[in-house]
């Protein structure tokens, strides 16, 4: 094989390679891209400090609170209220019922996603049982808080955020390092 | 006696070739290649054919009747795998084989051997995808474009060997491309500068590199399912904090550019074709070349057109219906392009030119639908229905089918030494174009009133038009097999053809005898 052929295959070789390369570096691409732009109504995976926002009283939004155990996930999963009328600013609690009616001590994580999309950004958590993995005993149950605010600062086209959390099991990737530093377990 | 000998010698080097399977087996020529891709193009095409009948004999009728909706699901899915990554995709990597060498005076493919491997292993991932069919469970039934959770989640092990069957399909297709580029880059004749080159050597380079870039990325996304399935990682797991719509992203990333992969050999084609027929140069050459090319440019940034209802920020499907609608433009160019070269020209309608015409008609509707499927807020509507299967059936079928079937027509003389049956070819040619029509137009109606596509059941009110498009498929079915008459015909005899057997036509391949002899230009011309 002549070396003008040999240059040329390894030039698009290495095309091969880097757009292989490419597909797997769409992954985390796709989470900073969406993280950025608050697209896709994923919210901050970590708590932001609660800053002394100043509270908005001439609008309210409507905060709808949406709870659901994915189809292999055997716990009771839902939000203490379905709606709360909130101004931008003001902190609030809220809580989550979870309970595991079987025999054996299961694992969930839930994950959030907020509607609409581009609201997600103006959503802020202080706290939430969502960071972490939550262990229950079976036939126990407990109530997992969230802290949030949202922000002044959401555009106006927005009067209503429906906060979901799909609550999966995860028993097989339990870290026992992070317990339920957020939860309260009570029961027992 | 040593005259004698040097003489034997000499042909044995221009002639000789083993005999029988080996000969398929070993050879590393490229018009064998080519005839082996475009056979087992043609095979697969009947077998993808085989079970589009199956699911339009289950639709003749509403309620379900034959098969059980799982199979059904399995005939989607493998009528789509079969039809793209069989019998389209090779096909044209067939026409490559055989005429690209020929076109720009070049002895062989550069990568002889590269090439005989990238055939060969093209029928054991067919083998491996046909097999998991047959096992326990059945095969994949998640639709070809094998969304997760669907294809991670709910799908069952056949999964595995579809997987590996597409990394075959694409190791194929990229060493396919390599010796495609390696070839036009340094294996052109002296003289034959870029702007001389064929069309269709040039879209087959455009072609080339799209394949290049997007086949690594599907392989990186069938392996992302099989770690998702079998290895615990969740890249499209949203438990594990992946999201399935990311799936639809790389996916999409890889899958509009292969239609492009898909239809921009077909352009080359029909610009090969109409001036042959319309007796005139190619109308704006130059503007040809540039438009292929920023069709394949923009190809990589309309991705998320498929994925209007998954609820994009309403910037991003701006963005995204911008851009598809963009392309309309360098297509647009194409299609003028072609009414140009026949503007005022001598034409005859020869068959190859009766399906080059068809091709510019249906495939420009197919464009159309196109545009309107590009429409965000009306797409809410198409999504998912029938009017995208008439969309993409037009655009394929009416499409890339009908320029691979002008481009065998066009070039058969070539390949056999033989005229093929104009009567017959006529007759195969009337009886396509019209069944064809009733096929898949009826299906724009019934997808505007809201008829799901991948269903094996429909409302009542669809079963007319349906029993209506299934007679249109049975008949578009059988129409094919006169195809396969003409082409056993015309291998097997007929009139002798010459080197040059259309008037008007122009290139290096027509400067050959017919049959080409089993090696060319060993002494490369010189294009003036
Ligand atoms: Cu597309």
């Amino acid at each position: 094989m002549n070396a003008k052929h040999s240059t040329l295959i390894g030039k698009l070789s290495l095309l091969v390679v880097a757009m292989f390369a490419f597909g797997y570096a769409l992954v985390p691409l796709y989470d900073v891209f969406c993280e950025i732009t608050g697209i896709n109504g994923k919210t901050a995976s970590e708590p932001v400090s609660a800053e002394a926002a100043i509270v908005d009283t001439s609008r309210e939004i409507t905060i709808e609170f949406i709870a659901r155990p994915n189809q292999q996930m055997p716990w009771i999963f839902k939000p203490e209220v379905r709606r709360m009328r909130v101004h931008p600013g003001e902190i609030h609690v809220m809580n989550y019922l979870a309970e595991n009616p079987t025999g054996q001590a299961i694992v969930g994580q839930a994950v959030p996603s907020v509607s609409p999309g581009q609201a997600a950004l103006f959503f802020h958590k202080i706290e939430c049982f969502c960071f972490t993995q939550q262990y229950l005993a079976g036939g126990n149950d407990m109530l997992m808080p969230l802290q949030f605010y949202v922000d002044p600062a959401l555009p106006s086209q927005f009067s209503t955020i429906t906060l979901s959390y799909t609550l999966y099991d995860v028993t097989s990737q339990w870290q026992p390092g992070q317990q339920n530093d957020s939860a309260k377990e009570f029961g027992e | 006696m040593s005259t004698v000998t040097t003489a034997d010698h000499h042909d044995a080097h221009h002639d000789h070739k083993p005999t029988g399977i080996k000969r398929w087996l070993f050879t590393t020529n490229h018009k064998d290649i080519g005839s082996l891709y475009l056979l087992f193009a043609l095979a697969m095409f009947f077998l993808g054919g085989a079970m589009a009948m199956v699911i339009r004999l289950e639709l003749f009728q509403p309620g379900m009747q034959f098969v059980e909706p799982q199979f059904f699901n399995q005939m989607t899915t493998m009528h789509g795998l079969i039809m793209v990554f069989g019998a389209v995709m090779p096909a044209f990597t067939g026409l490559a084989n055989w005429m690209i060498p020929m076109m720009i005076g070049a002895p062989d493919m550069a990568l002889p051997r590269m090439n005989n491997w990238s055939f060969w292993i093209l029928p054991f991932a067919f083998l491996i995808l046909i097999i998991s069919m047959f096992l326990p469970g059945g095969g994949p039934d998640f639709g070809w474009t094998f969304y997760a959770p669907l294809s991670t989640t709910y799908s069952n092990d056949s999964t595995a060997l579809f997987v590996f069957a597409i990394h075959i399909m694409g190791i194929s297709s990229i060493m396919g491309a390599i010796n495609v580029i390696v070839t036009i880059v340094n294996m052109r004749a002296p003289g034959m500068t870029w702007m001389k080159l064929p069309l269709f050597v040039w879209t087959w380079l455009i072609t080339a590199f799209l394949l290049i870039m997007v086949m690594p990325v599907l392989a990186g996304l069938v392996t992302m399912v099989l770690t998702d399935k079998y290895f615990a990682t969740s890249f499209f797991d949203a438990a594990g904090g992946g999201d399935p719509v990311l799936f639809q992203h790389i996916f999409w990333f890889f899958g509009h550019p292969e239609v492009y992969i898909m239809i921009l050999p077909a352009f080359g084609i029909i610009s090969a074709i109409v001036p042959t027929f319309a007796r005139k140069k190619l109308f704006g050459y130059a503007s040809m070349v540039y438009a292929t090319a920023s069709i394949a440019i923009l190809s990589f940034l309309v991705w998320a057109h498929h994925m209007f209802t998954t609820g994009m920020p309403v910037y991003a499907t701006l963005f995204f219906m911008y851009t598809t609608m963009l392309i309309a433009v360098p297509t647009g160019v194409k299609v003028f392009n072609w009414v140009a070269t026949m503007w005022r020209g001598a034409m005859t309608f020869e068959v190859p030119m009766m399906f080059a015409l068809a091709f510019i008609v249906l495939f420009t509707i197919g464009g159309l639908s196109g545009v309107m499927l590009a429409i965000a807020p009306v797409d809410f509507q198409y999504h998912d229905t029938y009017f995208v299967v008439a969309h993409f059936h037009y655009v394929l079928v009416s499409g890339a089918v009908f320029s691979l079937v002008a481009a065998a027509y066009y070039w058969l003389p070539k390949w056999t030494g033989h005229m093929y049956d104009e009567k017959l070819g006529q007759l195969h040619f009337w009886c396509s174009v019209i069944s064809v029509n009733l096929l898949f137009f009826p299906m724009h109606f019934v997808g505007l009133a809201g008829m799901p596509r991948r269903i094996p059941d429909y409302a009542l009110q669809f079963a007319d038009f349906n029993a209506f498009i299934s007679v249109g498929g049975f008949l578009f079915g059988l129409s094919q097999l006169i195809f396969v008459w003409v082409l056993v015909k015309c291998i097997r005899g007929g009139e002798k053809a010459p080197a040059k057997p259309w008037e008007g036509a122009e290139g290096l391949e027509w400067e050959v005898p017919s049959p080409a002899p089993y090696h060319t230009f060993d002494t490369p011309p010189q294009v003036k």
